[in-house]
């Protein structure tokens, strides 16, 4: 069997087809699985997390350093548990600050870690004590109507 | 009135028993495969003539679809100020849905009907029976290539329709209207995760692959063996071929896209 013509445009519409699907892996996705090296996980508590995901980005600084990869209801605590991956390269103090962010005003919400000035590291299954919960906007809208309401108020009668 | 009850009966009873053809027909595709891939240049012919000669379209429709995309995005967006996330709407909804969906239609219509034709031409002719004459199985000879030469060819059709897509609706967002270059881009990579959106889309456009190829050569094996038989087998191949498509992608994403 020898070589034909035929085969030359098999080749190069194999060859195409894969230089596609390199395309769509490399300029326009962004391979995030295999960008975390060497993951491990830490955990926080919050009362409340708002609209957080799973696979939300986790943040320090602005810098994407993890993902969320569980979020669940600890039923003894009353409490939501995230648990997150970090990148490997990157160590945390015990003292460390999760916040719930939000990027932008309708933005996507994002779990921001601030790091404190222990010491110590947090270790791979770590739980963060220090949490801040997920701002709610109708608990911050009535808070300021409330607040307004009262100030309001015409003085009592003498 | 019981006449009608008759007829809605009967097409039940041949639906069934069509499936069931159908997926014994699948089996014997499978167990027949590696027979046919010891004579491996058939099935290279035929990922020829689906995919090489489906290029054309494929990319063609690619870029239409991707300048098409560009504009409307760009039409919405700009009304919220968010022209700059004009890249992750047109990779994201290629990636997801329009790629596999629309390169699978396109290639149910332009290599489906074709392989439908041809066996069943075979068919009437009768080369089907004269190989079974001469103990050459004609399902390793003509009908296992076909197959696998649909089913290699559609993910990487619909990969080149989703990379040309993209490239047509960065013609028109950067180059025509003026988005900016790095904004574009790096939405898009923010948004499209390479696991969850292009393999996802890869594994549908397998999975519509295998569905159309399947299609196209069941219908022309099992065709009425007459000029007319053939011009409605090839019929049925593209419209249940769309169907089947259009189906599978609904099951698919509501497993794949969930929350």
């Amino acid at each position: 069997m020898s070589r034909t013509t035929m085969d030359l445009w098999v080749g190069v519409f194999v060859a195409m087809g894969i230089a596609a699907l390199f395309f769509l892996a490399l300029k326009v996705g962004s391979i995030s699985g295999s960008d975390i090296q060497s993951p491990y996980t830490l955990s926080a508590r919050f009362d409340n997390i708002g609209g957080l995901k799973v696979r939300a980005p986790v943040k320090v600084a602005g810098v994407l350093v993890g993902r969320v990869s569980e979020i669940r209801y600890d039923n003894e605590r009353f409490q939501a548990e995230v648990v997150f991956t970090v990148d490997g390269r990157y160590k945390f103090p015990t003292d460390t600050f999760a916040n719930i962010l939000t990027s932008g005003l309708l933005g996507e919400q994002y779990l921001g870690l601030d790091p404190g000035g222990e010491e110590k590291l947090l270790a791979p299954g770590d739980v963060i004590k220090k949490t801040q919960s997920a701002v709610v906007l109708e608990k911050l809208i009535s808070q300021f109507m409330f607040s307004k309401a009262a100030e309001g108020e015409p003085a009592p009668a003498k | 009135m019981a006449d009608v009850f008759r007829k809605m009966g009967s097409m039940a009873i041949n639906g069934i028993w069509q499936l069931g053809f159908i997926a014994r027909f699948f089996w014997l595709i499978l167990v027949y495969s590696g027979q046919s891939f010891t004579r491996i240049h058939l099935t290279l012919r035929e990922l020829y003539f689906s995919g090489v000669m489906s290029l054309l379209i494929i990319l063609v429709s690619g870029l239409f679809v991707g300048l098409v995309l560009g504009l409307q995005g760009y039409e919405t967006l700009q009304r919220y100020g968010a022209s700059d996330s004009l890249g992750t709407l047109v990779a994201l909804s290629l990636v997801r849905e329009l790629g596999p969906v629309v390169a699978g239609l396109l290639f149910a219509s332009r290599a489906g009907s074709a392989v439908t034709a041809e066996i069943g031409l075979m068919k009437v002719t009768e080369q089907l029976k004269a190989m079974d004459m001469m103990a050459v199985s004609p399902i390793a000879r003509v009908v296992a290539p076909r197959f696998w030469g649909g089913v290699i060819s559609m993910p990487l059709l619909a990969a080149l329709f989703s990379a040309m897509g993209v490239f047509g609706g960065w013609l028109i967002g950067v180059v025509v209207i003026g988005v900016d270059d790095g904004a574009f881009w790096a939405q898009m990579q923010d948004a499209v995760d390479f696991r969850y959106d292009v393999l996802n889309g890869v594994i549908k456009s397998a999975v519509f692959g295998v569905a159309v190829a399947l299609i196209a050569v069941f219908e022309g094996y099992d065709c009425v063996p007459t000029a007319e038989g053939v011009s409605r087998a090839i019929t049925r191949t593209v419209v249940s071929s769309a169907l089947a498509i259009l189906a599978l992608d609904f099951v698919m994403t509501s497993f794949m896209f969930r929350g």
